[in-house]
C-alpha cells in the first residue's frame, strides 16, 4: 500500500454520482463522453474556464468539435513532442478534460523530428500562412451566411419543378443542417491550426522574462507582446466612435436610463436627419464588428451584440457622457505603440549581458510574429462564426417549433446534435408522407426534464479535479491553455480548509487598490445589475465585456490568467483586477463590501 | 605661505576626488552633480587629517605604533587604539582650519544660527578606492554649534583608529600610510518619513524592481530595527506597485530640542497608515533609476522626505553588494536557430 498517502486527494471519476433525478438528462450524452471505470486511472480537471455553467445538450457540440480539432493539430498535424490530444467527459453538465502526455524518451525524440519539420515551417512562414488563414475563415463565414434558413412549403415551388431540380425541399433541410455541423467542426480545425504554436512562442518569451526578472508581473510581459490594433479591440473602438458621432450629431440624449433598445431606436428614427445619419453609422459598425458575443462563444445563449444591442447601447450612454464631459475616448494607437517600444527597450537594458539580450531579441521577435493570430482568431472563430452557427441552429428551432416539436425555438438547444438530426429527419419524413411528425409527442417532456436538470446541476458544486494527482504537469497544452500547474492543484486541494480567512487570492492582473460593493455576476443576463462604481465579481472576465469596464471600479474573476485581455483592458481603464481566484463568486456575497488589491492579487472581505 | 584649502562643497567634487574627500564625500558630490536632491554640505578634506597626523608624528611616532601589531591580538590593538585616539582628541588644531570649518558651518546654516548637521566619517585608501569601510567609523547626528562640529570632526578622525578599524586593516593587510580620513558635514533633514531603497530585489536579485522600506520620522528608527517599516515593491520600468505591506509603526525618531534623537510614540491615527504616498513612491523610483544609471549598477540608497518642504532628499547611495557578487544564471543565450527557443516549451519537462 502507498505509505505516503497524501493528506487530501481528488475524488475518482467513478465516485462522482449523477445527481438524482437527472439520470435521463445525463444519458442524452453519447456513450463515448460518459465516465467509465477505466477513467479512474487518469487525472481529469473541470474545464471551468471555457464551460463555467452546466452545458445544455446541444452546446456540448463545442466540446466535441474543439477537442477533435485540438487533438488532431497536436497529435497528428504538428506532432507536439510531449503531448497528444485531450479527452473529454461530461457529467452533471460539467465538462472534464484530461491530457495525454508522451513520456517515452524514444517516442518524444521521434515526434521532435516531425515537430521540427512541421511547426518550424509554420513559424518560418507565419505571415503568409496566417494571411491564407484569414481568407479561409472569411470564405467559411461567407458560406455560413449563404446557407438558407430551413423552410418547408406546402407544395414544392413551381420553378423547382420546371427546372427539373429533382430534389425536394425536405432534402435541403438535411443538407443545410449537415453543412452547418460540418462548418462548425471545420471552423474548430482552423481555430487550432496556429493556436498551440502561437501560445508556445509567446510562453517561450514569457518563461524567459520570468527567469530573467523573477518579480516581473504577467501583465507587463503581456504588454510587451500585445498588439494595439487587434480585431478584438475593434468592437469597443467602434462604440467609442459611435459615442463621439452621437455627440457631434447631438443625438446622445436619446440614450436614456431605463430606455430599451427599441425605445432608443424608435426615438432616433423619429428625430429626423441627425438620427437617421447616426443610425447609418451604427449600421456600418454592426457588420462585422457587432458580431461579437457577450461570452466566449461556448453557449447558445451568449448572443451577439447584433442579436441583442442592450450591452453596446448601455455602454454608449456612458461613453457619450464622457465625450460631453470633454474626455477623449481615442485609444491613441501611436502613443500606445511608442510605449510598447520603450517598455521593451527599458527591460532589455536591464538584462545581464549581451548574450541574454540577443536571446531576448530572438524570442520577442517570434512572440510578435505569432501574436496577431493569438489575439485575432477569437473574433473570427468564437464570435463571428459561432454566432452564425448558433443562429442557424436557432432557425431550425423556429421551424420545428412551428411544427409543434417545441414550445419555443430556443428549446432546440436541449437536443444533442445527433438527436436534432433525427428530429429533422422525423419532420422531413412527415412532410413527405403527409402524416403527423412524432416529435411533438416525443420532445417536449424531454426538453422540460433537461431544463430542470440544468437548473439542478447549477445548484451543485462540482469537484475542480478528479483522479490521481500527477507529480508534475508538463503537458504544454494544459499549462498553456488552462494555466494549470502542480501548484494550482495544491491550491485547489487546500481551498476550503482556510474557511476562516477573509481573503481571496488570485493573479495580480492590474494594480491599484479600491474598496467598494461587490456585485456577483454569474451570467451575462445579470450584467444589467451592475451599478456605477460597483466591483464586478464574475466567473470569467471576457474581452467582450470591455464596454462595462467604464462602469465598474474593479474586477475579480474565478478564472483567468495572464493571457486574458481583461487584464489589459483593466489596465487601460486603470482599474484594479484580480483574476483566477478559483472561488471569488462563491466566497464573496453579493452586496458585500470588499477591497481589491490588484497589485498583489488579493481581495479582502470587509464585513 | 598660502593657506591650505581644507574645505570642499559637494557641488565641487565627484567620485574622482575620492582620495581627497573619501568615498562618502565623493558619492554625495557625484549625486548632486547628477541633479539629485541631496541635503547640502561640505567635506573637510583629507589634507586636514594628514596635517594633524604629520604634526603628531613630529612629536612622536604614531603610525609606527601600529606596524608591530598582530591581527587578532585584540588586547594589544585595544591598548594602541586608546592611546592613538586620545592623542588625536587632545591635539590642538590649526587656527586656519578651525576658521574654515566655522565659516563653512555658518554658510551651511544660512539664516539659522545653529543649524543641525550630521558629521560623518568618510575614509579613503589609495590601495582600494572602492573599499567602503562602511560602519567602521563614527557618524554623529543632530550636531549643533560650531564648537561641537569641530569636536565631532576630531572624533571622526580618531575613529579611524578605533579597535574595529584597526583590526579590519590589520586583517586585510591595508598599509597605514595609504589610509586617510575626510569628514562630511551635512545639513540634517527633519524627516517626516525616511527609509531605504534597493534598486533590485534583495530576495530574488531581480533588477527590474525597486524595493522601498520606510517609516515615520528619522531613518535611524528603521536602520536600528526599532520599527517594522512599510514595505513596497515597485516595478522599475512601469512603476506598478506589486507589493504593498503596511505595518503597524508604533514609534518614530525625532530631533530632540537639545540636539540628538528622541523616541516618540506615533499618533494612533497614523500608525497603520502608509508613510509614503503613491506619488512619492513613484518619485523615489525615478530617483532610484537615475542614480543606478549614473553609477551603472544597482544601488542601496538612504532617503528622507523633509517634514517642511515635503521634498525627497537622498542621504546616501552605495553599490548593492550581495547580489552583484553572485554569479547569476543567464536566463537564455543566443541560439543559431531562434526557433530552437520554443523547444523549452514544447520539448518536455521544464
Amino acid at each position: 500500500m502507498n505509505a505516503k498517502l497524501k493528506p487530501r486527494e481528488f475524488p475518482l471519476p467513478s465516485s462522482v454520482k449523477v445527481i438524482p433525478g437527472t439520470e435521463r438528462a445525463q444519458a442524452a450524452y453519447p456513450y463515448h463522453i460518459q465516465f467509465s471505470r477505466a477513467d479512474d486511472r487518469k487525472f481529469w480537471f473541470y474545464n471551468s474556464m471555457h464551460f463555467p455553467e452546466p452545458m445544455s445538450a446541444f452546446d456540448m457540440v463545442t466540446a466535441e468539435a474543439a477537442y477533435c480539432a485540438l487533438g488532431a493539430a497536436n497529435t497528428r498535424v504538428h506532432c507536439l513532442p510531449t503531448t497528444l490530444g485531450i479527452d473529454h467527459r461530461i457529467i452533471n453538465g460539467r465538462v472534464y478534460i484530461g491530457g495525454n502526455g508522451v513520456t517515452d524518451p524514444k517516442e518524444i525524440a521521434r515526434r521532435t523530428t516531425e515537430f521540427e519539420k512541421r511547426a518550424f515551417y509554420y513559424y518560418e512562414n507565419w505571415e503568409s500562412l496566417y494571411a491564407n488563414w484569414k481568407q479561409k475563415m472569411l470564405k467559411l463565414i461567407e458560406d455560413a451566411k449563404a446557407m438558407p434558413d430551413p423552410v418547408l412549403p406546402e407544395f414544392e415551388p413551381l420553378e423547382h419543378v420546371h427546372a427539373g431540380r429533382g430534389i425536394a425541399s425536405n432534402h435541403d433541410l438535411l443538407v443545410t443542417y449537415q453543412k452547418a455541423i460540418e462548418g462548425y467542426f471545420r471552423m474548430w480545425h482552423h481555430h487550432f491550426e496556429f493556436l498551440l504554436l502561437g501560445y508556445g512562442a509567446y510562453l517561450t518569451f514569457f518563461g524567459f522574462c520570468k527567469q530573467a526578472f523573477p518579480e516581473i508581473t504577467d501583465q507587463t510581459i503581456a504588454r510587451m507582446v500585445a498588439g494595439i490594433d487587434a480585431e478584438i479591440f475593434r468592437p469597443d473602438d467602434e462604440l467609442r466612435r459611435l459615442a463621439r458621432r452621437a455627440v457631434e450629431l447631438e443625438v446622445d440624449a436619446h440614450f436614456r436610463d431605463g430606455a430599451s433598445v427599441d425605445d432608443v431606436l424608435r426615438s432616433l428614427r423619429a428625430s429626423g436627419e441627425p438620427g437617421r445619419r447616426w443610425l447609418e453609422e451604427l449600421q456600418a459598425s454592426r457588420e462585422p464588428w457587432f458580431n461579437i458575443n457577450v461570452g466566449d462563444g461556448f453557449y447558445h445563449y451568449h448572443r451577439s451584440w447584433n442579436d441583442d444591442m442592450s450591452m453596446p447601447f448601455s455602454a454608449l450612454q456612458g461613453y457619450a457622457r464622457s465625450v460631453r464631459a470633454g474626455k477623449s475616448l481615442d485609444r491613441e494607437i501611436g502613443r500606445l505603440l511608442e510605449e510598447r517600444v520603450r517598455l521593451i527597450a527599458d527591460y532589455r537594458e536591464l538584462l545581464a549581458n549581451d548574450e541574454e539580450r540577443a536571446a531576448y531579441d530572438q524570442m520577442i521577435a517570434l512572440a510578435h510574429r505569432v501574436f496577431p493570430y493569438v489575439e485575432g482568431h477569437k473574433f473570427y472563430c468564437e464570435h463571428w462564426y459561432t454566432n452564425l452557427f448558433f443562429n442557424k441552429i436557432r432557425s431550425f428551432g423556429t421551424l420545428l417549433a412551428a411544427h409543434g416539436f417545441f414550445a419555443s425555438a430556443e428549446d432546440v438547444f436541449h437536443l444533442t446534435h445527433y438527436e436534432l438530426e433525427s428530429a429533422i429527419i422525423d419532420l422531413m419524413n412527415a412532410w413527405s408522407s403527409g402524416s403527423e411528425p412524432r416529435g411533438p409527442a416525443h420532445w417536449p417532456p424531454l426538453v422540460a426534464e433537461r431544463k430542470a436538470a440544468i437548473r439542478e446541476w447549477a445548484r451543485h458544486e462540482t469537484p475542480p479535479a478528479l483522479g490521481p494527482i500527477p507529480d508534475v504537469i508538463d503537458d504544454p497544452a494544459i499549462v498553456m491553455l488552462w494555466g494549470i500547474t502542480r501548484e494550482s492543484l495544491d491550491n485547489w486541494l487546500s481551498a476550503g480548509t482556510a474557511t476562516d480567512s477573509n481573503e481571496v487570492r488570485g493573479f495580480a492582473a492590474s494594480s491599484g487598490v479600491v474598496e467598494g460593493i461587490a456585485r456577483i455576476v454569474k451570467s451575462v443576463e445579470e450584467i444589467s445589475r451592475l451599478q456605477q462604481g460597483d466591483i464586478l465579481v464574475c466567473q470569467v472576465t471576457n474581452p467582450t465585456w470591455t464596454p462595462i469596464f467604464q462602469k465598474i471600479r474593479a474586477a475579480v474573476s474565478d478564472i483567468g490568467g495572464s493571457m486574458s485581455h481583461a487584464a489589459i483592458v483593466a489596465r487601460e481603464y486603470g482599474l484594479p483586477a484580480v483574476v483566477g481566484t478559483g472561488n471569488a463568486t462563491s466566497k464573496i456575497k453579493d452586496g458585500q463590501r470588499i477591497r481589491v488589491d490588484g497589485g498583489r492579487g488579493i481581495v479582502t472581505l470587509l464585513q | 605661505m598660502l593657506v591650505p584649502k581644507y574645505i570642499s562643497w559637494f557641488s565641487d567634487i565627484g567620485l574622482d576626488d575620492r582620495l581627497l574627500v573619501g568615498g562618502k564625500g565623493g558619492n554625495l558630490g557625484e549625486l548632486q552633480r547628477a541633479g539629485i536632491n541631496v541635503p547640502p554640505g561640505f567635506v573637510v578634506r583629507t589634507e586636514a587629517f594628514e596635517g594633524l597626523i604629520d604634526e603628531l608624528e613630529r612629536r612622536s611616532p604614531l603610525r609606527a605604533r601600529i606596524a608591530p601589531l598582530v591581527a587578532g591580538d585584540l588586547q594589544k590593538i585595544a591598548a594602541v587604539s586608546r592611546e592613538l585616539r586620545a592623542r588625536i582628541e587632545e591635539a590642538p588644531l590649526p587656527a586656519d582650519l578651525k576658521l574654515q570649518i566655522r565659516d563653512a558651518y555658518r554658510r551651511l546654516g544660512g539664516s539659522a544660527p545653529a543649524p543641525a548637521v550630521a558629521v560623518r566619517s568618510s575614509a579613503t585608501t589609495e590601495d582600494a578606492a572602492d573599499a567602503s569601510f562602511a560602519g567602521l567609523q563614527d557618524t554623529y547626528l543632530w550636531v549643533m554649534q560650531a564648537d561641537s562640529v569641530i569636536a565631532k570632526i576630531r572624533s571622526c578622525w580618531a575613529s579611524l583608529y578605533s579597535l574595529e578599524s584597526l583590526s579590519y586593516r590589520l586583517r586585510h593587510g591595508i598599509a597605514e600610510s595609504t589610509v586617510a580620513m575626510a569628514v562630511v558635514v551635512q545639513a540634517m533633514v527633519d524627516a517626516r518619513t525616511a527609509g531605504v531603497m534597493f534598486t533590485r530585489s534583495p530576495i530574488s536579485g531581480d533588477r527590474s524592481v525597486i524595493t522601498i522600506e520606510g517609516a515615520w520620522g528619522l531613518g535611524s528608527a528603521l536602520v536600528s530595527g526599532e520599527v517594522t517599516p512599510d514595505h513596497w515593491v515597485v516595478a522599475k520600468i512601469t512603476g506598478e506597485i506589486s507589493v504593498r505591506d503596511i505595518s503597524d509603526k508604533a514609534i518614530r525618531h525625532a530631533q530632540a530640542a537639545a540636539g540628538g534623537v528622541e523616541v516618540l510614540a506615533v499618533e494612533e491615527s497614523l500608525r497603520r497608515e502608509p508613510c509614503l504616498s503613491d506619488q512619492e513612491l513613484d518619485s523615489l523610483r525615478t530617483v532610484g533609476r537615475q542614480i543606478e544609471r549614473q553609477y551603472g549598477r544597482p544601488q542601496d540608497i538612504e532617503w528622507a522626505v523633509d517634514r517642511h518642504s515635503q521634498q525627497i532628499l537622498l542621504l546616501q547611495s552605495r553599490p548593492e553588494t550581495v547580489w552583484s557578487n553572485k554569479d547569476l544564471q543567464v536566463a537564455a543565450a543566443r541560439v543559431s536557430d531562434p526557433l530552437q527557443h520554443v523547444m523549452k516549451i514544447f520539448g518536455g519537462r521544464r
